[in-house]
């Protein structure tokens, strides 16, 4: 792949110098607690300033990219998997951050999801799902539940939910978790912890759309009367308490984690360091040059053709 | 198959016998030969028609193949023709001078191909051709019965068709040097027995005398010097990957679909090979856009599909003419609508491919005429999508897809171009969308020294970027994304005009008809008729100049393989109607998924 070195910014990237245009969303969404996470988050890791990719593709949440000051973004509607795909395979350099919606994500963009996954492409994606499509001004998602009114369910949705975590985890994604946007620190871990992964890391985001599905992660808030049930992660340290502690590496408990009742619960269901493409393209591209010994293109393309003569 | 010489109404007397060993064989030179042969599809025909294609590359004679195999994946019937001429080879023949058939539907299906006085080699272990039909010259040889007892039997009848190469190499006094070593260069990578089994099948065919059954040998006459230049001998596919290889296109991704696939099979081989990478993705769309994502990252990429793929691409393609992301797409264009027929040829997709869009999204549609125009089409669709930051299609076709063709090796030297991301830190100011310049995007990696970073979008934008809903702007934008285009149109060369620049009719062609339209020409300017021919490369924007051109003409007749429309027009034809206002342009089409021939373009010309 291409080699390429960009000098890092040499100011300290702060707030400010990330924030663009002003968030079109409305007042009390919670996309903002996301937006502002990813902030801080960015304020703390200090990476450099241009190799920050911020991608997104059609929805509220997917108006990402444009409240972001980075390199950005913004594409066709369910299609944003294979696109940052593209980016992060050719440019080992750069950070690729992608933010979508239930709709985005589970729903027009599935496959892409399953493949991207599979292929463990490298890259963030944080998902903001908020079980309707706000947007369009109150449709049924993937993620409604049944019995959830809306305008294309008056009478309740009767299909049944994704569930994201188990569809994520089926379809290989080697870092998957999940976060509520009133619980800011634990969603600055989560999206820390996902950029720092190698591969196809998704961060489930429950974003509540006060317009058309208000009150709809209160169970998971405790300020609501809600239970914000974290994760406890085994830490192989030999006590009789990690026991029963989860193992994120143990793909059957991650499953059956993601079976609890709703509001289930939040931190990492699973990990797992499977190779990426990118390192396995990469590795393909180094040894099929290093059997070519050092030549260049105009050399290698002479070759070919002389076997044609 | 006017201006040439046929083999067995002419013979040479001045030619005696050259080699004592071959005495058996009355020799004769002929400057051009059309075989066809005719089996199963797993009966390796198109493997030793190939072979026969890339011999007389390597000859320095003209060759043009046609090949139709069925879409199922074992069985049915398969055809391969080779023409090989001394001079020019514009079509693969209307008529076969010489027919090899392996079975009796083959010699049926085939038999109204061969011209009188041509030769019927035969399998008589599987044929019973009738022969009292004295237009034909009879041979009738066990084929697979020699082939199964020179291999031993274990091989069974595989192998047949290099038992049939070496008939031909004896029957058309080939270099059988050269062959040998073409067989080693396709079986020698297997292990030892595949070689040596096609060695003896080859051995047995040479060694067949053939003269007890058929009194005369050919010989091509050696052609002129071809200015030093030698030939390379590929199919269109491969000319279209090695053009983008050629043109620095270093990532692509697809989906696999006939008769696109072998493009995206030799890019995946050999773009490692480069530092670059082409993915084979879960779908069209997933392949589209993972392509715009190598684009935005600084890497033009290409896309490429036939028709039914090119259906899904085309919202993501919508994105690529509103963000401005460089983008190569290509179309091996087959029979259609729908899965329509898989693997035979036509050319409906202009439609699709200039219009195909949603909202008003100009791009860039170039068409290659030849296996040869295949490499160069690539390179020119690589600057274009660059220069302008725009999608841009390559339309080729089914027929192109598996042709194979000898041309004069490419000058690489001043054609490789080797294009990394611009990563240059881009000044204050630096706007992504300019209203009075060419958008050149700043790919992720660049240093913004006004601190200010791009987005790219499909949404409409004012300069920055930004979502605008704003009236002017979009007038202005939907301005900038159509003139850059008519800016290129200034840059296109006019065509030139084949054969004399006024007369009674100009037939106007695009694509792979470029052969047998100009071999119609010929034939016809031979024969006295005021008839010319323009070839347009430049499908959107087409160049400027082309009503200069027709207003010399009596008629002009568009000559392409799509329908006639619903008011009696094919697709190019329509366009230059509605261009030009210009009533004489009259169409001449054909929609049976095969190629025109030259006698077909002449009937409806010339009527």
């Amino acid at each position: 792949m291409s080699t390429l070195t960009a000098s890092p910014t040499p100011d300290k990237l702060t707030k400010k110098d990330l924030t663009a245009d002003h968030p079109t969303w409305c007042p009390g969404c919670g996309d903002f607690a996301v937006l502002s996470s990813f902030y801080k988050m960015l304020e703390r890791r200090q990476l450099p300033h241009e190799n920050i990719v911020t991608l997104a593709g059609i929805g509220c949440s997917s108006r990402f990219p444009y409240f972001v000051n980075t390199h950005g973004g913004h594409f066709i509607h369910g299609r944003a998997v294979p696109l940052a795909s593209g980016v992060s395979l050719a440019r080992p350099d750069l950070n690729v951050f992608l933010f979508g919606g239930d709709g985005d994500a589970f729903s027009i963009g599935g496959n892409h999801l399953e493949h991207g996954a599979r292929k463990n492409i490298n890259l963030t994606y944080v998902i903001m799902d908020n079980f309707v499509y706000g947007l369009t001004k109150k449709q049924t998602s993937p993620t409604s539940p049944v019995g959830f009114k809306s305008k294309t369910d008056p009478n309740g949705a009767v299909d049944q939910p994704v569930n994201p975590m188990k569809k994520l985890i089926t379809a290989g994604a080697t870092f998957v978790a999940r976060s509520h946007a009133t619980q800011v620190n634990h969603m600055i871990a989560m999206m820390e912890r996902s950029m720092d992964h190698p591969g196809f890391s998704v961060v489930e985001i429950l974003s509540e759309c006060v317009e058309f599905f208000p009150g709809a992660f209160d169970a998971g808030n405790p300020r609501k009367g809600g239970a914000f049930q974290l994760i406890e992660e085994k830490k192989f340290d030999g006590t009789p308490e990690d026991e029963l502690r989860h193992d994120t590496t143990d793909e059957i408990a991650a499953y059956k984690l993601a079976s609890l009742p709703f509001p289930g619960c939040f931190g990492v269901f699973y990990e797992s360091d499977r190779p990426t493409k990118n390192a396995l393209e990469a590795q393909w591209v180094k040894t099929t040059q290093a059997k070519l010994g050092e030549t260049t293109a105009l050399e290698l393309l002479q070759k070919t053709f002389d076997r044609m003569k | 198959m006017i201006v040439f010489t046929h083999p067995v109404t002419t013979t040479d007397p001045q030619n005696p016998s050259q080699s004592g060993t071959r005495a058996d064989l009355r020799p004769e030179h002929i400057r051009d030969a059309v075989i066809r042969l005719a089996g199963n599809s797993q009966d390796g025909i198109q493997s030793a028609g190939a072979m026969l294609a890339r011999l007389a590359g390597r000859s320095a004679q003209d060759v043009m193949t046609y090949m139709t195999i069925p879409s199922t994946i074992s069985g049915g019937a398969s055809l391969f023709q080779v023409r090989v001429g001394t001079g020019e080879v514009l079509s693969p023949g209307d008529e076969a001078d010489f027919l090899v058939a392996f079975y009796q539907h083959s010699y049926e299906e085939n038999i109204g191909f061969l011209r009188q006085g041509g030769v019927l080699l035969y399998d008589s272990d599987h044929v019973e051709p009738d022969t009292e039909d004295k237009r034909f010259v009879h041979v009738g040889i066990p084929i697979t019965g020699l082939t199964v007892e020179a291999l031993g039997g274990t091989a069974k009848d595989k192998g047949k068709n290099i038992f049939v190469l070496g008939l031909l190499a004896k029957i058309f006094d080939l270099d059988v040097e050269k062959l040998k070593r073409l067989l080693n260069e396709k079986f020698g990578g297997k292990n030892e027995s595949v070689l040596n089994t096609a060695l003896m099948a080859f051995q047995a065919g040479y060694a067949y005398p053939v003269g007890n059954v058929l009194s005369t040998r050919y010989k091509f006459e050696p052609s002129e010097d071809t200015g030093g230049r030698a030939q390379v001998t590929m199919d269109g596919n491969q000319a279209l990957a090695y053009g983008l290889i050629a043109a620095g296109v270093r990532y692509g991704a697809a989906y696999p679909i006939t008769p696109w696939t072998t493009v995206m099979e030799v890019l995946r081989a050999e773009l490692p090979k480069y530092g670059g990478l082409f993915v084979q993705c879960e779908d069209e769309i997933g392949a589209v856009s993972m392509a715009l994502g190598f684009s935005y990252s600084g890497n033009l990429a290409i896309t490429g599909s036939s028709g039914p793929g090119i259906s899904l691409k085309t919202e993501a393609i919508g994105w690529a003419t509103m963000a401005e992301m460089p983008l190569i797409i290509v179309n091996v264009q087959r029979g259609g609508p729908s899965t329509g027929l898989p693997t035979n040829v036509e050319q409906s997709d202009l439609n699709q491919a200039i219009f195909g869009g949603h909202g008003d999204s100009p791009r860039v549609v170039l068409a290659p005429s030849n296996v040869e125009d295949c490499f160069y089409i690539a390179i020119e669709a690589a600057r274009i999508a660059r220069n302008y930051s725009t999608p841009v299609f390559i339309l080729s076709d089914a027929s192109l897809a598996t042709r194979i063709q000898a041309f004069d090796e490419p000058d690489l030297k001043n054609l490789v171009v080797e294009f990394g991301p611009n990563l240059t830190p881009r000044a204050q100011g630096f706007q992504p969308y300019p209203l009075e310049s060419v958008t050149q995007h700043a790919p992720p990696g660049t240093r913004m020294l006004g601190g200010v970073y791009p987005t790219v979008t499909g949404l409409e934008h004012d300069e920055m970027g930004h979502p605008t809903g704003s009236p002017r702007l979009h007038a202005a934008m939907t301005a900038k994304r159509r003139k850059k285009l008519q800016n290129l149109a200034a840059e296109i060369p006019t065509p030139e005009v084949y054969g004399e620049a006024e007369g009674e009719a100009l037939i106007v062609g695009w694509g792979s008809t470029y052969g047998p339209i100009h071999e119609a020409v010929k034939t016809a300017r031979a024969a006295g008729e005021s008839i010319s021919a323009l070839h347009l490369r430049h499908l959107n924007p087409l160049p400027n100049g082309l009503e200069k051109i027709f207003a010399k003409f009596r008629r002009v007749i568009v000559v392409e393989m799509n329908d006639q429309g619903l008011y009696g027009f094919g697709q190019l034809a329509t366009i230059l109607r509605a261009r030009y206002c210009d009533p004489k342009i009259s169409s001449l089409n054909k929609t049976n998924g095969l190629t025109f021939r030259v006698k077909e373009i002449l009937e409806g010309v010339l009527k």
